[in-house]
């Protein structure tokens, strides 16, 4: 496994993994994620997987003290050896994660836009929005926010000039070639096509997000009654 | 329980953050001075991580419905118990029916008032920490608004003591302690503040311009400033040859330059990732003079190393529990005093 160690402020550690961003990294990283989790060491706060790093936050003062060894130093040593003993096993095969998405009207008001942008109709981008096949690089930007790659750049549109003041959750968005889903109500620019009824984020769950990085994601085309039949049943369960 | 009368400019529930969860998006929150809490709660004999109201600039008025052992550490808000000024540092017994209210920022913009027991909210992924944006946390995921009651638990057997011992000296509805914790956790009041920095992970790539002019100009804190990051105005920075930076995590006190070329400084609202390059990351032992500063307040950067950043931090952290044990000894000698006073 080819990395470098690099100091992050005071009181965390990036891990690059590589420069460019692919499956094989996204698979690296989590067998980081999963070989931290396992050690779970006493002075580590945190980690944060990202396209090509992931950093682990620690406290230095939790740290034994090894003079003239700096607590930074101890950190890049106890990650080398657990680094070293990862095997590259070969990848797990992906979770496949559903979501449901009723395309256009008043949930993707600018599936319009969308499709005179590339000269194609509205049936078309839904169909090919949904057809595609996406991967969950990482969560961040909002809680359970997934960064999703793998959209058809013949969908591609690009953002809008002045951002939405509050963007819906549960949004499905276009800006440029990336897709993406609102996980909560936020102000954004990207361009909307649809809804999805399922919950990106709940706080009260365990893990409180849907998708984690790794996933699959297939988007599937439902009718405006079967996202209410899904959001009444979506409450149901919640109250 | 203390009722809100006026919630001031921004006062929330804050603990030190919600830790663990930035890999799912979820940002850390927590205090802007997180040493200024830690204190406070220790001050009334709270576990140091214990949630404290964040008062920010203009502060509230609260009542106490209930006695409390309270304490006010961090920026000096001229906080007044029923109009009287109380001093700040050190714990202070409040009698039911009592009134704290805050004054001219003489010193700083955000003062933590710890109440003995804790601010009594529900935590949310393992933590009272509000998260504005996501309406997670805190009082209702929200900044506190008048008329709101927020709850207190009751206080530990050591707070009772402290409470029993000042009530002896209760005037005006409120008693000092006459002991605080020393002044050397104060930060200077003038509007020009040395931030030692390291250098961050793309300071390399920018221009020998930028990283002259980085370490040798001030540069001003914007109006346009909150929890999230202060905006800063100062010599354009940039890079050597533009580069697409990818997403990845930032800390508190992350210094940022967007293509704009005016640096940001990440805080405590800031979002788990982010991806325009770093030019330098605050050192921790900097944190509270970075949370205290203002709007118009001038930076000046100066650079240690990586391994100085840490000795610091260790030294502070050290500093802190003597001074924690200090305090402790004080509880202690109260709760002897008030075990031998049964016996008499």
């Amino acid at each position: 496994m080819e990395y470098s160690i690099q100091p992050l402020g005071d009181h965390a550690a990036i891990i690059e993994l590589a420069k460019d961003p692919s499956p094989e990294v996204l698979n690296t990283i989590s067998m980081v994620a999963s070989a931290l989790d396992a050690i779970s060491p006493e002075w580590m706060i945190e980690y944060v997987p990202a396209f090509t790093t992931i950093s682990v936050f620690y406290r230095p003062e939790k740290l034994p003290r090894a003079e003239p060894a700096s607590p930074y130093d101890m950190v890049c040593s106890y990650l080398h050896s657990m680094l070293h003993n990862i095997k590259a096993d070969s990848p797990s095969p992906p979770r496949v994660v559903e979501i449901p998405v009723c395309y256009g009207g008043k949930f993707g008001p600018d599936l319009p836009f969308v499709a005179s942008y590339n000269g194609i109709s509205e049936e078309e981008v839904v169909q090919i929005h949904s057809n595609g096949e996406y991967l969950v690089y990482m969560l961040g930007f909002a809680p359970g926010f997934p960064y999703i790659w793998g959209m058809p750049k013949v969908i591609a549109a690009p953002r809008k000039d002045s951002p939405r003041q509050q963007i819906p959750e549960r949004s499905i968005g276009i800006a440029g070639q990336q897709t993406g889903i609102y996980s909560i109500k936020t102000p954004g620019g990207w361009r909307l096509i649809g809804r999805t009824p399922v919950d990106l984020f709940v706080p009260e769950k365990s893990p409180p997000t849907l998708l984690k990085p790794g996933d699959k994601i297939k988007f599937k085309a439902i009718g405006h009654d079967e996202y209410l039949e899904m959001r009444r049943l979506n409450h149901a369960e919640h109250s | 329980m203390l009722n809100i009368h006026k919630p001031g400019l921004l006062t929330t529930v804050q603990d030190p953050g919600r830790f663990g969860f930035q890999k799912y998006g979820v940002i850390v929150s927590g205090a802007m001075d997180s040493f200024a809490l830690r204190i406070a709660n220790v001050l009334v004999g709270n576990d140091e991580n214990e949630a404290a109201l964040e008062i920010t600039l203009l502060g509230p008025e609260i009542e106490f419905t209930a006695d409390a052992l309270v304490s006010l550490c961090g920026g000096d808000l001229s906080p007044r118990v029923n109009g009287k000024s109380i001093r700040m540092w050190r714990p202070v017994f409040i009698e039911q029916g009592s009134v704290l209210s805050f004054g001219a920022a003489n010193q700083g913009i955000r003062t933590y008032l710890a109440v003995a027991g804790g601010i009594n909210v529900p935590p949310s992924l393992g933590s009272k920490s509000t998260y504005l944006r996501a309406t997670l946390g805190g009082y209702c995921g929200r900044p506190l608004k008048t008329g709101d009651h927020v709850k207190v638990s009751s206080p530990g057997c050591l707070a009772k003591s402290l409470i029993k011992h000042l009530s002896q000296t209760l005037a005006d509805g409120y008693a000092e302690a006459d002991w605080a914790v020393s002044n050397m956790f104060s930060f200077p009041s003038s509007d020009r503040l040395a931030i030692r920095v390291i250098k961050g992970r793309h300071f390399d790539l920018f221009t020998l311009e930028s990283k002259a002019a980085f370490f040798n100009e001030p540069f001003v804190i914007t109006p346009q400033s909150d929890r999230m990051g202060y905006r800063l105005k100062g010599p354009d920075l940039g890079l050597g040859h533009p580069e697409e930076m990818l997403s990845e995590a930032v800390c508190y006190g992350t210094i940022q330059v967007p293509p704009g070329g005016q640096p940001i400084i990440l805080l405590a609202d800031r979002p788990a990732t982010g991806g325009y390059p770093k030019i330098a990351e605050i050192a921790s032992v900097d944190f509270p003079a970075i949370a205290q500063a203002k709007p118009g307040d001038h930076l000046f950067f100066e650079l240690i190393s990586a391994k100085q950043a840490q000795l610091l931090l260790l030294q502070k952290e050290a500093m802190l529990r003597q001074v924690k044990q200090g305090i402790q000894l004080k509880f202690r000698e109260v709760k002897i005093d008030d075990e031998s006073g049964f016996e008499l």
